[in-house]
């Protein structure tokens, strides 16, 4: 079966050798004293291509390269600068000449086509030691080729880092275009490079807050319609949406929790004065009212486990931060510094909640602890809101707006240091990111 | 320097034409009554009594609100009465209540926030005889700004309640 969006397994053979993780290039080896990150300079040799693969293994090396660019813990060297010209896969490498041109780790690969697949493999070298630090063999369909550079740039990640990868993702946000009093708000969906980007829904509604479901093939987002905001699941399959539950009020704000069972939503009151949160579960359509409290309580996030919940209100007067557990017991204010805090979101490990924090006319991103401790601006200006986590929680994307009449917003990602500020490129103006996981 | 001159008389007979148009519509009747064009009974508009236009021009369609607050200033409460007694005089009117926040909040607060508005409006309305099944409500929290500079005065145009035909208007 072949999926319209892409996001089924890619059918690959994979041949792993000895994949060492070594604890020389833990944080500490990557994040100078003064938390700044300096980065590792990597060579990576262009892959050898057999045949007629010269593409594909310009595009692989390419998106390597990009990744662990943007990732900001390595440094790419220009292959212009290489001294050896690699054309064996098997043969070792001269590190000699690789530590000439001061690379310290070093990626050599290949690609071949064969009965309309191509293999695709690496190797990667630590250049003082010259040892093999690891390597992998992918056979998929030449279709797949950027997934698969994707792969091996988390691989490679991961061994030189100790951080888990996150370059074979994805991210759903809203595409914005016309002009800022009629904005046109559509789903749009993209490579986590901004690779292939496209918008899902037609632009008839206003969409908002899109969130992927924990298996990636689902999305639920709130929408303004003729009538009123309403939550919606949307299957990137198939292309079909469907209203989440049937409310004579608005509904908005939704996340999936952790097991993709239930959606967690704000529901506005009879009264229309608050709007309290709710839990329903997909499947059975029952409703749980988790948040009973005469305010505005809203943008609820799981914790991973699924044990907790944290989302904003504002019943104490501003709009605050506060954790409950997921039957809606023991709610309690975590966030106290001076200003607004809101759009809490948990980690994927558990260790932080991120979150946009207004104070003296500013919008700034930050992290604290979930027990509200260590709180953290990691980036602050005239308008920064809505963070997303990275699926290893090493890096937050978020929408920044640019003043002034012909202004937009625009996705941007920082590192969980605070160092590493990137625009995340974008067809148009784009908020409301949200980072999808890993994908299989 | 010729440029400029140029410019200036351009624009100077735009103006002519525009006041020639303003002229020449005045006297004429609208017929479809909501293009706040033309018309009878003196007083301060020119639109047809029980109109869009007159709503508009003549009562006021919209209130504003403080940074981050949902109460009703002496100002809205005088505009949101006169809207009330327009529409009890037009009983076949019906009208939308639209809550908007400023840009300067964040999106699902907003949303809410926006919801407070409407209701608080839509409620002063009902208090004030207007049938609660007339009017209906929807909330587009800061996704739809009029004013778009960057500065107080336009934000606090932004936070508003607007009131909007949907049927029922001469």
């Amino acid at each position: 079966m072949t999926s319209r969006t892409g996001f089924r397994f890619i059918a690959i053979v994979l041949v792993t050798f000895g994949f060492l993780v070594p604890e020389a290039f833990a944080v500490n080896g990557t994040v100078n004293p003064n938390g700044k990150i300096d980065p590792i300079p990597i060579a990576i040799s262009p892959f050898i291509a057999d045949g007629d693969a010269g593409d594909t293994a310009a595009t692989v090396a390419g998106v390597i390269a990009n990744d662990l660019a943007h990732s900001g813990y390595f440094q790419p060297l220009p292959p212009e600068s290489f001294i050896e010209k690699i054309g064996n896969f098997e043969a070792a490498p001269q590190f000699d000449s690789w530590k000439q041109v001061q690379a310290r780790d070093l990626v050599v690969g290949q690609v071949i086509n064969q009965g309309g697949k191509a293999t695709i493999a690496f190797k990667l070298y630590d250049v003082n030691t010259g040892q093999l630090v690891g390597g992998t063999s992918f056979t998929a369909s030449p279709k797949s080729a950027r997934r698969i550079a994707h792969k091996i740039a988390d691989l490679i990640y991961k061994s030189v880092t100790g951080f888990d990868g996150y370059f074979d993702t994805r991210v759903v946000y809203v595409d914005e275009s016309g002009p800022k009093n009629q904005r046109i708000k559509r789903l749009a969906i993209m490579d986590q490079d901004g690779f292939g980007a496209r918008t899902l829904t037609n632009g008839k509604d206003i969409l908002l807050t899109p969130r992927f479901s924990p298996n990636s093939q689902e999305i639920t987002y709130a929408s303004i319609g003729a009538e009123a905001a309403r939550v919606y699941l949307f299957n990137l399959d198939t292309g079909q949406k469907e209203i989440v539950g049937d409310f004579p009020n608005m509904s908005f704000a939704p996340r999936f929790s952790p097991d993709g069972q239930n959606v967690v939503m704000s529901l506005q009151s009879d009264d229309g004065r608050d709007a309290n949160i709710f839990e329903m579960d997909l499947r059975s359509k029952q409703m749980h009212q988790l948040t009973n409290v005469p305010a505005i309580n809203t943008a609820p996030s799981f914790s991973p486990d699924g044990s907790r919940i944290t989302f904003e209100s504002d019943r104490g007067g501003t709009q605050q931060i506060y954790v409950m557990n997921a039957d809606g017991s023991a709610q309690n204010r975590i966030s106290f510094g001076k200003g607004r805090y809101s759009t809490p979101v948990w980690s994927p490990d558990g260790k932080y909640i991120a979150f946009t924090k207004q104070a003296e006319g500013k919008f700034g991103i930050g992290v604290m602890a979930p027990d509200g401790s260590g709180e953290r601006i990691l980036t602050e200006g005239f308008h920064n809101e809505g963070p997303t986590w990275s699926p290893n929680s090493r890096v937050l994307m978020f929408f920044r707006e640019q003043p002034g009449e012909s202004g937009g917003p625009q996705l941007f990602s920082v590192d969980i240091s605070g160092y590493n500020e990137q625009r995340v490129p974008t067809p148009q103006f784009s908020s409301d990111p949200a980072w999808s996981p890993l994908l299989n | 320097m010729m440029t400029r001159v140029a410019g200036l008389k351009f624009a100077a007979i735009c103006c002519c034409f525009m006041a020639l148009a303003a002229c020449a519509k005045k006297p004429s009747l609208d017929p479809s009554g909501d293009g706040g064009g033309g018309l009878v009974g003196g007083g301060a508009g020119t639109a047809a009594p029980g109109s869009k236009g007159d709503f508009t021009t003549n009562v006021g369609d919209r209130i504003y609100f403080l940074n981050d607050q949902t109460s009703l200033s002496q100002e809205a409460q005088d505009t949101l009465a006169k809207q009330a007694e327009w529409l009890k005089q037009y009983s076949n009117v019906t009208v939308q209540v639209e809550g908007h926040a400023d840009e300067r909040g964040t999106r699902e607060y907003n949303i809410s926030l926006s919801a407070r508005r409407a209701t608080a409006a839509r409620g002063f309305l009902i208090k004030n005889g207007v049938a609660a099944n007339r009017i209906s409500s929807i909330a587009y929290g800061k996704e739809r700004p009029v004013a778009l500079c960057d500065a107080e005065q336009c934000w606090s145009q932004n936070r508003r309640a607007v009131t909007v035909i949907t049927g029922g208007a001469n």
